[in-house]
């Protein structure tokens, strides 16, 4: 949902200039999830269905807190429940509030060939314009988190907004507002770095998780959601969240040098033909056949 | 073996019947509909060709029924006409005097039956690549039920059908080139299906030898 107060600074499938490059001195927000004092009470799953107005799907039970598997295009944020055994045999839950991850370095608009389907606002937000979407689902491949999901009857895809309506009116996103624990917080990306540093500083030295630290994967640009992690060498422990996420290599390849690649050899092979033409002009010289006919008379 | 019942009144010499005139033109028509919205999802710069085309909605859900059609063009094709594309020594031949052909010296060529070595090299092409898209495209056509961890099938899709899609263009263009604006008589064949005996004698001499039984005998 474009606001006036949201301007763009990337814009999927887009020939020419962006409107919103380099015209505003924008905080890039982030969003901070300190998974260590998460307690899975969904309230921030609820107010995004509340906030966003998103209808309810089916949910399945099968003995675990996880009543979904994954997010749904009508389910942007869902805590992922984890039973842990640590290495002392005991048990810990690792939950992680799972959404868009929000990056610098978006593989969604990356793949995404629809013009203006997928933006970056200035703040950092990565919002789906589904007025302008196409349904193709290039955007679940270009994720590394598989978060866009298909409208099966709209043939849109959804996902988390980072309530880019509520942030641009100066409001924290919906989830951020429910969270009874304060584990999650948001802010400017430096803010929230900050607090997440300092938090896990903490819990190295004072809560024996020698290996906490923060979750901001350098490999898609840094991310506009950022976890504390007790043990931030191990990611995947946390509902397959990825140790290294980056946009898959091919989608690289095919949006860069197959692109440049391409387009040189279809115009190369245009003019190719066009020269070929004007020098040695078409097969059949009709004269030649003509004298050769009278000939063979 | 001389096929006489191709031979027609005013020297003309049947060259595709009307069931492969037909094919061809489903193939066509399905192509370069395939080709102008694909272009569109290529580059930014020609997404204007899938709102001309209706919207960008409508080609996304369009272009991929367009290419069963053309798979099953191809597949027609590879029924009527594969047996007529095996490689031959004569192709070999061909493709050794490329040059000549280029530089439109034919009567350096060795002589080419139904088809000379490019034109076989354009039907395999097409094949391979259809092959090679309907297989890729299944995969783009419904991301969205490729499970997390087959994901690789759709990392593979995105480059595979755009590096194939690219392949069938440049034979696309080179078969335009030279039906429309080489071979002056080739594009007719596809619509009234006849050629000039000339036409025959030029570019498909070995073609000519088996239509007439002998390539000096004259009507």
């Amino acid at each position: 949902m474009s606001q006036a107060t949201l301007r763009i600074q990337k814009i999927s499938g887009h020939a020419g200039s962006i409107p919103g490059e380099d015209t505003q001195r924008e905080f890039t927000v982030c969003k901070l999830v300190d998974t260590t004092t998460c307690i899975g009470c969904k309230a921030c799953e609820v107010a995004c269905m509340e906030w966003n107005d998103l209808p309810f799907g089916e949910t399945i039970f099968d003995n675990t807190y996880q009543t979904m598997p994954e997010t749904r295009w009508n389910y942007w944020n869902l805590i992922l429940f984890n039973e842990h055994e640590r290495e002392d045999g005991t048990l810990m839950w690792l939950m992680r509030k799972n959404q868009c991850m929000h990056c610098a370095d978006p593989g969604c608009l990356a793949a995404c060939p629809a013009d203006g389907a997928i933006v970056q606002y200035t703040n950092g937000i990565v919002d789906f314009q589904q007025a302008n979407c196409i349904g193709c689902g290039y955007c679940i491949t270009g994720c590394p988190f598989d978060i866009p999901k298909l409208n099966p009857k709209t043939k849109r895809v959804f996902k988390c907004t980072l309530c880019s309506d509520r942030v641009s009116e100066g409001l924290e996103p919906a989830c951020i507002k429910a969270c009874p624990t304060g584990c999650l917080h948001f802010g400017s990306k430096d803010d929230m770095k900050t607090l997440a540093e300092g938090r896990s500083k903490q819990l190295r030295e004072h809560s024996n998780f020698p290996n906490a630290g923060v979750y901001d994967p350098p490999g898609v640009g840094g991310t506009g959601v950022i976890y504390v992690l007790h043990d931030v060498t191990k990611p995947e422990l946390y509902g397959g969240l990825p140790a290294n996420p980056s946009i898959p290599w091919t989608v690289k390849l095919w949006k860069g040098p197959l692109k440049w690649l391409g387009n040189l050899a279809m115009v190369g092979g245009l003019i190719g033909l066009f020269v070929h033409y004007l020098h040695f002009g078409p097969k059949d010289r009709e004269e030649q056949d003509i004298k050769e006919a009278e000939a063979n008379k | 073996m001389s096929q006489p019942e191709l031979l027609l009144p005013h020297d003309r010499v049947l060259r595709y019947e009307l069931h492969e005139r037909l094919t061809h033109w489903v193939a066509a028509g399905s192509f370069i509909y395939l080709m102008l919205t694909g272009l569109a999802f290529w580059s930014p710069w020609l997404f204007w060709l899938a709102i001309a085309f209706g919207g960008p909605q409508i080609s996304r859900m369009l272009h991929p029924w367009a290419g069963l059609v053309f798979i099953a063009a191809i597949l027609y094709m590879y029924a009527m006409w594969s047996a007529q594309m095996r490689t031959t020594e004569t192709d070999k031949a061909w493709w050794r005097a490329v040059g000549h052909y280029m530089r439109n010296e034919d009567d350096k060529m060795p002589p080419a039956g139904r088809y000379n070595a490019g034109q076989k090299l354009l039907f395999w092409g097409f094949f391979w690549c259809g092959i090679l898209l309907l297989l890729t495209g299944m995969v783009l056509w419904f991301p969205e039920y490729i499970p997390w961890s087959l994901r690789s099938l759709r990392y593979i899709a995105v480059l595979i059908h755009p590096a194939a899609a690219l392949l069938t263009i440049g034979l696309f263009l080179i078969h335009i080139y030279m039906s429309v604006f080489a071979e002056r008589g080739a594009f007719g064949s596809v619509i009234r299906g006849d050629v000039s005996m000339d036409f025959a004698k030029r570019y498909h001499p070995g073609w000519y030898k088996e239509v007439a039984g002998s390539p000096t005998r004259r009507k």
